[in-house]
């Protein structure tokens, strides 16, 4: 409860949370008032911004406030995934690396660092290519697959730190197993620490959509903020002046990730000692 | 005996601000004089004020950390609201020096040891080639009968006691009237302990410093190195006295506890009955009407919880107790 | 009168690290602890007397040499074995803080250590026993058992860590600096507390301290230990008035005491 309350007299923690949830609630609710298709062909090609298409018209004549809406739906459900994923597999790996030690350590090290080594990108693009058919899930899926090795860094890290605690040695000589005193002793002390990792994860998990998107790679027949820049670069619309086709939609990656960072860097503030006064 | 007064504290109060808007206080109303020759104790229990005393005094409030009121004189000069640029340059390191707790750990791993000297030196007075910086240091620290070789080496190669050594020896490089050593032999081995108190005692004897606050929870260490003490507790100072008054028959109830729980390996210590006190401190965030030692005093009644002790003489020394 | 052994340490030797980073930070150190006395481990950082102390606690494997329980050797103790000898050795640690998890309340840590019992004691024996042991180290169960460990002083955290202890009823307690944390004036009950343990459970304990004036307050005998060897034991007494080892000698005149001149 301290904790909690501590972290919203972060002015930071509190503005990127209330900018998060905005477009988190404008992603869910927008839709159940508004049913247009967002792929409907409203328009003709490239519209300017008018009372009819508040943003304008996309290269099929697609109203792009719809599609930004239900761009932004898609990549905070992908961000989310990603980072839930990347997060389990990070603490799981992590935590038993870092608190274990000895082989498993090694080994699992190496594992890490083999993944931190290939560049994630390269290995999204290898597998997004070789699917065919890409659902939403499956894109949050991989990229979360792709991008734990950092958490799972950062975990051992602490975990690794944490184990040569008196308090573990106390419920070691309680007779606690392994794995009780992982997830009781050690997981607890660095929950904090995991939770600045996930909002960094989905941060970095809506980019990484972004950027596959872009590449023509994105989720199939599903409107997300990469792929309405995908085809804005497809379709030359920065050429063509049509400014709103390409804006609205990195404008909304670039507040997303910001509400993100902001969080991150207001928690940081409270959890990490050396700035805490 | 008197020397000259260098260093006048009246009335001082600092406390920590919390995140929460919480004030912690941490000094409370101290007060004391410092003359040239004197070896000032400073002895209290963790968390009783006396290194948050010792940075204080310096004239620097770090954050969390706030001056409330009250006066830190060094000469003439007032140091609470001193701009903190002159601060810097004229009086910290050059008139005051303070070497706190963690001192072993602030040195910069990689840089040389000569290197600090020579940023200290150049600092107050630029004029000073490199060269003779480090000249003088070198000297300096043959007089102290130190290797020379510790100039050319990096602080990682030092060992704990050369570590605060080196320390000691740099921070009193010009001479300072005032040096405030905040626990500096705490974290290290008994044999070194000794090495470190006799390098202080050697500085003093050859007015090198003129005058040491000691602070420490250590009592054995004050009672071979102060020649008074001044006992704290809860932000306050109980008893001040000579070292001999303090550690041998001191008067205040809680300095008195605090002397007969001192355990030293020597004849008559085993078997002998330690004083227990109940209860912890006050909690700093608390007004308290009068005695802080109340709560926990054998001695206490109803009018030691009236209104605020003050210090009076008693025995010879100030004591900040009606009951005795 | 002659006392049985209770813990028998012959040549325990313990190597951290390999090769060029080799570091023997106990070396061939052989002692004895019998029933129902208390011991001092003295010596200062590096001595090597943390180390003893974990692999004592069974927290450690030694390298070499070997730690017997009445007999039984330990280092092949596991699951229920292990469970057994921590019935019978436990530890007290020297930061109270660090010793608790920070987020399980008093009562819980005090529950967690029936876990070693072979035969769980039903809901309200456990309820009977836990008050029972916080009346013994002067606290009320109402006052402490929902608190968390930041909302006691260090003195009090202590005082539970030792109501643990008379939970679990060890023969041997290795309590490792239990005081150097609490403040001086608390210092006194947390002693009487655990001296009481002798007088109760009929228990040994070794203190693990750097603190010589300590050692000869509360043991029987002394223990001395540097850079990894023991370098001389006796009865306190004597090794304070006629020490020996001229490592011994060295450390007795480096403390400071009250009444005789240190030699600057």
């Amino acid at each position: 409860m301290k904790t909690l309350k501590l972290l919203f007299t972060s002015k930071k923690f509190v503005f990127g949370l209330c900018l998060f949830l905005t477009l988190l609630f404008l992603g869910l609710l927008f839709p159940v008032f508004n049913h247009k298709d967002p792929l409907d062909l409203a328009g003709f090609m490239y519209q300017p911004p008018s009372k009819e298409f508040w943003l304008g018209t996309d290269n099929f004549g697609r109203d792009v406030l719809v599609e930004l809406i239900h761009g932004l739906k898609t990549s905070m459900f992908i961000g989310l995934l990603a980072g839930t994923v990347a997060t389990l597999i990070g603490v799981g790996i992590g935590l038993t690396a870092g608190y274990i030690g000895g082989w498993v350590d090694n080994l699992l090290n190496t594992i890490t660092n083999i993944f931190l080594v290939v560049p994630p990108f390269v290995i999204l693009i290898l597998i997004s290519v070789s699917l065919q058919n890409r659902s939403l899930g499956i894109m949050g899926l991989i990229i979360g697959i792709t991008s734990w090795p950092w958490t799972a860094r950062a975990v051992r890290a602490q975990a690794t730190s944490l184990r040569v605690r008196e308090h573990i040695d106390l419920a070691k000589i309680s007779g606690m197993g392994t794995f009780e005193i992982m997830l009781r002793e050690v997981l607890p002390y660095i929950m904090s620490y995991i939770f600045m990792a996930f909002v960094l994860q989905v941060a970095s998990g809506i980019l990484n959509e972004a950027g596959i998107s872009m590449l023509g790679l994105g989720p199939s027949n599903i409107v997300s903020l990469g792929t309405m820049l995908s085809w804005a670069l497809l379709f030359e619309a920065v050429r063509t002046g049509a400014w709103w086709a390409f804006i609205p939609p990195a404008l909304t990656i670039a507040f997303i990730t910001f509400s993100l960072l902001f969080m991150s860097t207001g928690m940081d503030e409270i959890f990490n000692p050396r700035l805490r006064s | 005996m008197s020397g000259k007064k260098l260093l006048e504290v009246k009335d001082l109060y600092t406390y920590y601000q919390t995140r929460l808007g919480e004030k912690i206080k941490a000094v409370n109303g101290v007060s004391f004089e410092l003359k040239e020759g004197e070896i000032l104790g400073i002895a209290g229990e963790s968390g009783c004020g006396k290194s948050t005393l010792g940075i204080s005094i310096s004239g620097l409030f770090p954050p969390p950390l706030k001056y409330g009121k009250g006066s830190v004189k060094l000469g003439d000069v007032e140091l609470t609201n001193i701009n903190h640029s002159k601060l810097r340059k004229e009086i910290l390191g050059k008139k005051i020096s303070f070497i706190p707790q963690s001192a072993m750990n602030a040195l910069n791993p990689t840089l040389k040891v000569k290197r600090f000297i020579v940023d200290l030196v150049k600092e107050h007075e630029p004029n000073l080639s490199e060269d003779e910086i480090i000249k003088r240091a070198a000297e300096r620290f043959e007089s102290l009968s130190l290797p020379k070789r510790v100039l050319d080496a990096y602080a990682l190669e030092l060992s704990g006691g050369m570590k605060q050594r080196t320390i000691v020896v740099i921070s009193t490089m010009m001479n300072p009237e005032v040096v405030i050593a905040d626990e500096p032999t705490s974290a290290l081995d008994v044999s070194s302990q000794k090495i470190v108190i006799k390098l202080i005692r050697q500085l003093f004897e050859e007015k090198i410093i003129k005058s040491v606050i000691f602070i420490t929870h250590d009592l054995p260490i004050l009672r071979h190195i102060a020649t008074k003490i001044a006992v704290m507790y809860a932000g306050e100072f109980v008893e001040v006295g000579t070292m001999e008054q303090v550690i041998f028959d001191p008067v205040h109830p809680y300095s008195n506890a605090l002397m007969n729980s001192i355990i030293v390996p020597e004849k008559g210590i085993k078997g002998k009955k330690l004083p227990s006190i109940p209860g912890a401190p006050p909690d700093p965030r608390l007004e308290i009407q009068g005695c802080r030692f109340a709560d926990r005093c054998p001695l206490a009644d109803d009018e030691c919880r009236k209104a605020p002790i003050e210090m009076r003489e008693a025995k010879g020394r100030l004591v900040r107790c009606i009951k005795v | 009168m002659d006392k049985k052994i209770l813990l028998k340490v012959r040549n325990l030797t313990r190597v951290f690290g390999s090769k060029k980073k080799r570091v023997v930070a106990v070396k061939n150190v052989s002692f004895d602890i019998y029933e129902n006395e208390i011991i001092s481990i003295v010596g200062e950082s590096g001595s090597g007397k943390t180390t003893t102390a974990r692999m004592m606690l069974n927290l450690l494997k030694p390298t070499e040499g070997t730690i017997e329980i009445e007999g039984e050797d330990i280092s092949n103790f596991r699951g229920k074995k292990k469970r057994e000898y921590w019935r019978k050795v436990q530890g007290i640690f020297q930061d109270p803080f660090a010793s608790f998890n920070q987020f399980f309340t008093v009562r819980k840590v005090l529950d967690d250590s029936f876990k070693l019992f072979d035969v769980q004691p039903s809901k309200e024996e456990k309820d009977k026993r836990i008050r029972k042991v916080l009346e013994y180290v002067n606290m009320r169960y109402e006052e402490v058992a929902e608190k968390y460990p930041f909302e006691l002083s260090g003195g009090q955290r202590q005082r539970i860590m030792i109501a643990r202890i008379f939970l679990i009823e060890p023969k041997l307690l290795i309590a490792d600096e239990p005081t150097s944390m609490i403040d001086a004036v608390l210092r006194s009950s947390i002693l009487e507390l655990l001296l009481s343990l002798r007088e109760r459970e009929k228990s040994s304990i070794v203190f693990i301290t750097h603190d010589l004036g300590l050692a000869y307050y509360v043991s029987d005998r002394i223990l001395i230990m540097h850079n990894g060897e023991l370098v001389e034991q006796g009865s306190a007494d004597d090794i304070i008035t006629n020490p020996q080892h001229p490592y011994t000698k060295k450390l007795i005149q480096d403390v400071p005491t009250l009444h005789q001149e240190w030699a600057l």
